[in-house]
C-alpha cells in the first residue's frame, strides 16, 4: 500500500495510479481503492478502507447493554435487522434467556422482510454499477413496500431498533399480516419479471459470466460468507447449519452458485444467488405468518443487564453473510469488548488479488457482486 | 457568387489558415500544435469548397481532421510527452535549415505564380469536382496510381498489424 | 409493472399562469420551429431570393451591387433558425427522454416547472448558464475552454444538409451525406480534446475510450451508408430520398435484404458514435465517473450535454433519409412537387404538401428517438473489449460483406426490377409479423404479472 501510494508521487512506467473512491458513485459507500492500470486493464486494485469507521465496537465498551442496540443498526444501515439480532442473540446467550416463540417468529419475519430489502437493493445497485439504471429504480420501489411493513411494525424505515434483549419491541399491529400476504403475493410474480427485465439481459449476462471467479477453495480460505460463498458453489448458511431463534420450523432452500451463466464462482452467481434467495426470504415470511404461535413477545429480563463474567459469541445470517458478535463481559453492566465479524469486511480482502487482468469495468462489476456496504467494512 | 463575396470568403478561411499553420509551428504545447492542425485543415477544405471541389474538402476533413488527427492526438496524448524532451531535439541548426527550406519553397511558388501571370479563373462545368466526375477520372485516367496507393495502403496495414503482433 | 396500489398523494394545483405558460409553450415551441423551418428554407435560396430581388427591388440580381449581401442576410438568418432549432429541440427532447424515463422506471419524472414538468429543461438551462464556469487549476486553459464548442460546431453543421421536407433543407449538396459523416468527427475532437485539457484520469479514460468508439464505429456506418448510396446512385440526401417511396415496401431497408441488415448495423453504429446505452463508456458514470464531463461545469457542460440530445435528433433523421423513405408521402409522386412550385412565389398547395412532407419526416424520425431512449433506459452498458470486438469481429465483416451483396443485387434487380418490389413486399410482411409477435409477448408478459397495459397518468 505504501509502496503503491509512493509510486503514485514517482510516477513513471506505462502504468496509471487511480485513486478510485473515495468519491465514486460504485464504491458503494466512502472507499478508496488504489488502482494501478495499465490502460483498461488492472494490474492491481487495493482496496483502503477506514474512511466510516466510527468506532461502534469502542462505544459498546462505555455504554450498557440495551443501549447498544441502536447502534447496532448503523453497523449496517441496510440490514440493520439482522446487526439487532446478533447483538440481541449474544446477549441473551449471556444472560441465558429463553426467547419467547412468538417474538422468535416476529424477529425471523423482519429479518427475511429486511433481507429481502437488502438484497433488492444490492440486486439494483448492481444493475446500475453495470450501466442499466432502472432495475434499480424497481427494486427501491419494492423495497419501499417492504420499508412500509417494517415501519408499521417496528416505527422506523432504515434503522429498525427493533429487537430488545429478550425478545422484540413490539406485536403485530392489526391488519399486518394480511397487508404482508398481499405484499408476497404481489413481489413473487415479479421476480420473474426481473429475470426478464436484467438478469437475463444478453449484455448484462455478458459483463458478468465468468467475471472476477472465486473457486470454491479461495471463497473458503479468504472465509468470505453468505451469498459471496454460496455463490461458489458451497452451501452454508448459518440459518440452517447453526440455526438460531425460529429458523429451524422453517423450510426453506439455500440457493448455491452452480455456473448459471458461466463459470461456477463469478459475479453472475453471485448475483443470481441473492435473487434467488429473495423467492426464499419471501417462503420463509410466509411460513412464519401461517405458524405465528401465541405468546409474550418479551422474556423476563432483569432492567439492570449485568452477564456474568465471561465471553460468548453470536452468529447470525445478515444479508451480506454470517455476521459475528463476540462479546467478553466482566460482570458490570458494560461490555468488557465487543467484536463484530462482518461479511464486507472479509469481501474486501480478495478484491485484491482478483483484480489483477480485470478491466476497470470488471473491478465495478467485482464490488458490487461482493455487495459490500461501506459503514459494515469499517465499523 | 460574385467575384468580390469570393475574394471576402478566401479572405476569410485565408487569413485563419495562415494563423493556424504558424500555430503548427510555433507553439510549444504539441496538443495545441495538432489542434491548429486541425483547424488548418478546416479552412483548406474551405477553400477547396470555393473551388467548387467539394469531395476533396470533405474528403480532406474526413480523412484529416477526422481520423489522421484522432490517431495523432491519440498518441500524443499516450506518449505524454515531457515537455524537456521536446526542447532537446531543438538543435539551433536545424531550425536554420528548416527557415531556409521555407524560403526555398517560397521562392518556387513565388516564381511559379510570377510565371503565370494575372489570369481570370477558369469557368467550369456543372459536373466539375462531384462525385460522379471525380469518380470517373479515378478509375479511367488516374486507375493505375489508385490501385498502386491501395496496394500501398494494403501494406501499410500489413505492416502494422506485425509489428503490433510483435507486442502482444 | 406496477406497485402495490398505495392511496394517490394530494395534488398540488399547479398555478393558472404556469400552466398557460407551459402548455403554450409546448405546443408552440415545436410547431413554431417548424413553421419557421418550413417558410425560412425554401424561400431563402438563391433562385426565391434572385426574384424577390428582381420583382421587389427591381434590380438584376446578376449586376446588382448588394445582391451578395442579400444572400449573406439570408445564409445568416438560415444558420439562427437551424442553431436554435438545434438548441430549442434538444432541450425539449431532454425533457421527453426524462418523461418517458419515468414511466419506464415506474415513477413521475420532471412534474415540477409547468404543466408535466414541460418548462424543466428552461429550468435547466438558466440553472446552469447561472452557475459558475470552473476551469481546473492545472488544466490547459485554452482548449478546456474551446473544447465544448468543437463538439458544438461539428453537431450544428450537420444542419446544413440534414432534410426536413421536399425542398426543405439549407442545401442540397451533391456530396450531402459523406458531408455528415466529415463533419462529424468534430465531435470526437472536442471530446478526445475535452478528455485530455481536464488533466483529469478520468476525463482522459474517457475521452481515450471515446475516441477509440467513435473512430472504430465510423467504418460499419461509412460501410452501411454506402448501401443507400449505390441504391440511389447519389450521396445528395435529398437525392436518396428521391430515390425511395412513400409505402414501406418502397424504403431503402425493405427493398434489399443486405439493406435491411445493415439499418441495424447503422443504427448500432450511429448509437456508438453518439456516445448513448448500450455504448456510454465515454461518460459511464459508474465507472469514470463522467468521462470527459468529470471537469466541466455551468454553460459548457450544458453545451455538451445540448449536443448529446440534439444528436437524438440527427442520428435518427438520417436513419430515417437513408433507409427509411425520408419525406416520402404515400402515393405521392415526386414529379408532384414540382408541377405545384411553379415559377415564383409558390402556391399554397404546394406549402401544404410540403408542410405533409415535413410531418411525416418527422413523425418518423420521433419514432426512432423513441427507440433511442427506450433503448437507453433498459439496457446496461458493454464492457470496452466487448465494444471494440463486436465492431471489428462482426459489424464490420458483415457490414462488408452486405455491402458486396448489395453490388450483386444492383446487377440482378437491373436485370429483373421486379426482384425488388417482391423483397421490399415480402420484408414488410415479415417486419410486420415480428412487430405483432413482439407486442404479443410484451402483452403476455405484462399479463402474466397480473398487471395491466396502463396509459394513463401521463
Amino acid at each position: 500500500m505504501e509502496k503503491l501510494i509512493m509510486r503514485r508521487v514517482h510516477q513513471g512506467g506505462e502504468e496509471m495510479i487511480l485513486n478510485f473512491g473515495p468519491q465514486h458513485p460504485s464504491t458503494h459507500g466512502v472507499i478508496n481503492f488504489l488502482v494501478e492500470t495499465d490502460g483498461e486493464v488492472l494490474r492491481r486494485a487495493v482496496p483502503d478502507v477506514g474512511y466510516l469507521h466510527r468506532s461502534i465496537e469502542k462505544i459498546a465498551e462505555t455504554i450498557g447493554y440495551p443501549q447498544f442496540m441502536p447502534y447496532t443498526d448503523r453497523i449496517d444501515y441496510v440490514s440493520a435487522m439482522m446487526a439487532n439480532e446478533g447483538w440481541a442473540t449474544a446477549i441473551e446467550k449471556m444472560l441465558k434467556v429463553e426467547v419467547p416463540r412468538r417474538a422468535q417468529y416476529l424477529r425471523a419475519i423482519a429479518c427475511e422482510l429486511c433481507r429481502m430489502a437488502s438484497h433488492l437493493v444490492s440486486v439494483g445497485t448492481m444493475a446500475t454499477d453495470i450501466g442499466a439504471t432502472t432495475p434499480l429504480v424497481h427494486g427501491i420501489r419494492e423495497r419501499e413496500s417492504i420499508n412500509d411493513l417494517l415501519e408499521a411494525l417496528c416505527g422506523a424505515r432504515l434503522t429498525y431498533n427493533y429487537h430488545r434483549i429478550g425478545g422484540v419491541a413490539f406485536d403485530l399491529p392489526a391488519g399486518w399480516s394480511d397487508k404482508a400476504l398481499k405484499f408476497l403475493d404481489h413481489f413473487e410474480k415479479l421476480l420473474g419479471e426481473w429475470d426478464r427485465l436484467i438478469s437475463f439481459n444478453e449484455i448484462y449476462v455478458k459483463r458478468l459470466a465468468n467475471v472476477a471467479v472465486i473457486t470454491r477453495e479461495q471463497a473458503i480460505n479468504y472465509g468470505l460468507v453468505g451469498p459471496n460463498l454460496r455463490g461458489s458453489g458451497v452451501s452454508f448458511d448459518c440459518r440452517r447449519d447453526a440455526p438460531y431463534g425460529a429458523y429451524a420450523d422453517f423450510d426453506f432452500e439455500i440457493p448455491v452458485g452452480k455456473g448459471f451463466r458461466g463459470a461456477v464462482g463469478d459475479a453472475f452467481d453471485r448475483y443470481y444467488v441473492r435473487v434467488l434467495e429473495l423467492r426464499e426470504s419471501a417462503r420463509i415470511v410466509r411460513q412464519a405468518l401461517a405458524k405465528m404461535p401465541e405468546g409474550d413477545i418479551m422474556a423476563k429480563v432483569p432492567r439492570k443487564v449485568k452477564p456474568e463474567a465471561g465471553e460468548v459469541l453470536s452468529r447470525v445470517e445478515s444479508a451480506r453473510g454470517e455476521m459475528g458478535y463476540y462479546v467478553v463481559s466482566d460482570g458490570t453492566d458494560k461490555p468488557y469488548r465487543v467484536h463484530v465479524r462482518t461479511g464486507s469486511f472479509l469481501a474486501m480482502g480478495i478484491i485484491e488479488d482478483l483484480s489483477p487482468g480485470l478491466m476497470v469495468a470488471d473491478l465495478v462489476a467485482l464490488i458490487a457482486s461482493l455487495d459490500v456496504v461501506a459503514p459494515e467494512i469499517d465499523r | 457568387m460574385g467575384d468580390r463575396a469570393e475574394m471576402a470568403v478566401f479572405w476569410i478561411f485565408t487569413v485563419p489558415l495562415i494563423a493556424a499553420s504558424l500555430g503548427v509551428v510555433v507553439t510549444k504545447n504539441p496538443i495545441t500544435a495538432a489542434m491548429s492542425l486541425v483547424g488548418a485543415f478546416f479552412c483548406l477544405a474551405g477553400i477547396y469548397v470555393l473551388l467548387t471541389a467539394h469531395l476533396v474538402a470533405f474528403l480532406q476533413i474526413l480523412v484529416y481532421a477526422g481520423a489522421i488527427m484522432v490517431l495523432f492526438l491519440f498518441v500524443i496524448m499516450l506518449l505524454a510527452l515531457q515537455e524537456e524532451i521536446l526542447g532537446v531535439s531543438r538543435i539551433k541548426v536545424m531550425q536554420g535549415f528548416g527557415a531556409l527550406g521555407c524560403v526555398g519553397v517560397f521562392a518556387v511558388i513565388y516564381r511559379a505564380i510570377l510565371a503565370t501571370g494575372p489570369r481570370m479563373m477558369p469557368q467550369v462545368g456543372e459536373d466539375y469536382g462531384t462525385v460522379k466526375a471525380v469518380g470517373r477520372i479515378l478509375f479511367t485516367q488516374y486507375l493505375l496510381p489508385f490501385e498502386a496507393t491501395s496496394l500501398l495502403l494494403l501494406v501499410a496495414i500489413v505492416g502494422a498489424v506485425v509489428v503490433a503482433k510483435q507486442r502482444i | 409493472m406496477s406497485a402495490l396500489p398505495t392511496p394517490a398523494p394530494a395534488r398540488t394545483k399547479t398555478p393558472r399562469l404556469a400552466a398557460i405558460v407551459s402548455v403554450t409553450a409546448a405546443i408552440a415551441l415545436p410547431l413554431g420551429l417548424f413553421c419557421v423551418i418550413l417558410f425560412a428554407t425554401p424561400l431563402l435560396q438563391p433562385a426565391l431570393l434572385d426574384g424577390f430581388i428582381r420583382e421587389r427591388l427591381h434590380r438584376d440580381p446578376a449586376t446588382w451591387y448588394w445582391r451578395d449581401g442579400v444572400y449573406t442576410v439570408a445564409l445568416l438568418v438560415l444558420a439562427f433558425v437551424f442553431a436554435n432549432f438545434a438548441a430549442i429541440f434538444s432541450g425539449i427532447l431532454s425533457w421527453w427522454e426524462r418523461r418517458v424515463a419515468g414511466r419506464i422506471q415506474s415513477r413521475i419524472g420532471p412534474n415540477r416547472a409547468g404543466v408535466g414538468g414541460f418548462l424543466v429543461w428552461i429550468a435547466d438551462a438558466v440553472k446552469l448558464i447561472l452557475k459558475e464556469d470552473l476551469v481546473p487549476a492545472e488544466a490547459d486553459q485554452m482548449l478546456f475552454r474551446a473544447a465544448p464548442y468543437f463538439v458544438m460546431v461539428g453537431f450544428i453543421l450537420t444542419f446544413v444538409v440534414l432534410p426536413f421536407g421536399e425542398s426543405i433543407a439549407v442545401s442540397d449538396m451533391n456530396v450531402g451525406l459523406f458531408f455528415i459523416t466529415s463533419i462529424t468527427a468534430l465531435v470526437v475532437v472536442g471530446i478526445l480534446l475535452s478528455g485530455w485539457s481536464s488533466n483529469s484520469k478520468w476525463a482522459l479514460f474517457g475521452g481515450m475510450r471515446s475516441a477509440a468508439q467513435v473512430v472504430s464505429y465510423e467504418i460499419p456506418a461509412g460501410l452501411a451508408i454506402m448501401v443507400p448510396v449505390l441504391m440511389a446512385g447519389t450521396l445528395s440526401m435529398q437525392g436518396i430520398i428521391r430515390a425511395q417511396g412513400g409505402l414501406p415496401w418502397q424504403w431503402f431497408i425493405f427493398r434489399n435484404p443486405a439493406a435491411f441488415a445493415l439499418f441495424f448495423i447503422f443504427f448500432t453504429s450511429q448509437l456508438a458514435e453518439a456516445n448513448r446505452t448500450p455504448f456510454d463508456l465515454p461518460e459511464a458514470e459508474s465507472e469514470l465517473v463522467a468521462g470527459y464531463l468529470s471537469e466541466y461545469s455551468g454553460f459548457r457542460f450544458a453545451l455538451f450535454f445540448l449536443v448529446e440530445w440534439g444528436n437524438l435528433w440527427t442520428m435518427s433523421a438520417i436513419a430515417v433519409t437513408i433507409f427509411l423513405g425520408g419525406w416520402q408521402i404515400p402515393f405521392v409522386p415526386n414529379e408532384l412537387y414540382a408541377q405545384l412550385k411553379g415559377t415564383g412565389f409558390p402556391p399554397l398547395a404546394w406549402w401544404g404538401l410540403e408542410a405533409a412532407s415535413m410531418l411525416v419526416f418527422a413523425a418518423k424520425t420521433m419514432v426512432l428517438v423513441n427507440v433511442v431512449v427506450w433503448l437507453r433506459w433498459t439496457l446496461p452498458r458493454i464492457r470496452v473489449d466487448q465494444m471494440m470486438s463486436l465492431c471489428w469481429k462482426y459489424l464490420v465483416p458483415v457490414s462488408f460483406a452486405c455491402f458486396l451483396f448489395t453490388l450483386l443485387w444492383q446487377i440482378a434487380v437491373a436485370a429483373v426490377p421486379a426482384l425488388e418490389t417482391a423483397m421490399g413486399v415480402g420484408l414488410t410482411a415479415v417486419s410486420v409479423v415480428l412487430a405483432v409477435l413482439f407486442a404479443r409477448q410484451t402483452h403476455r408478459n405484462i399479463t402474466a404479472i397480473g398487471d395491466r397495459v396502463d396509459l394513463s397518468n401521463w
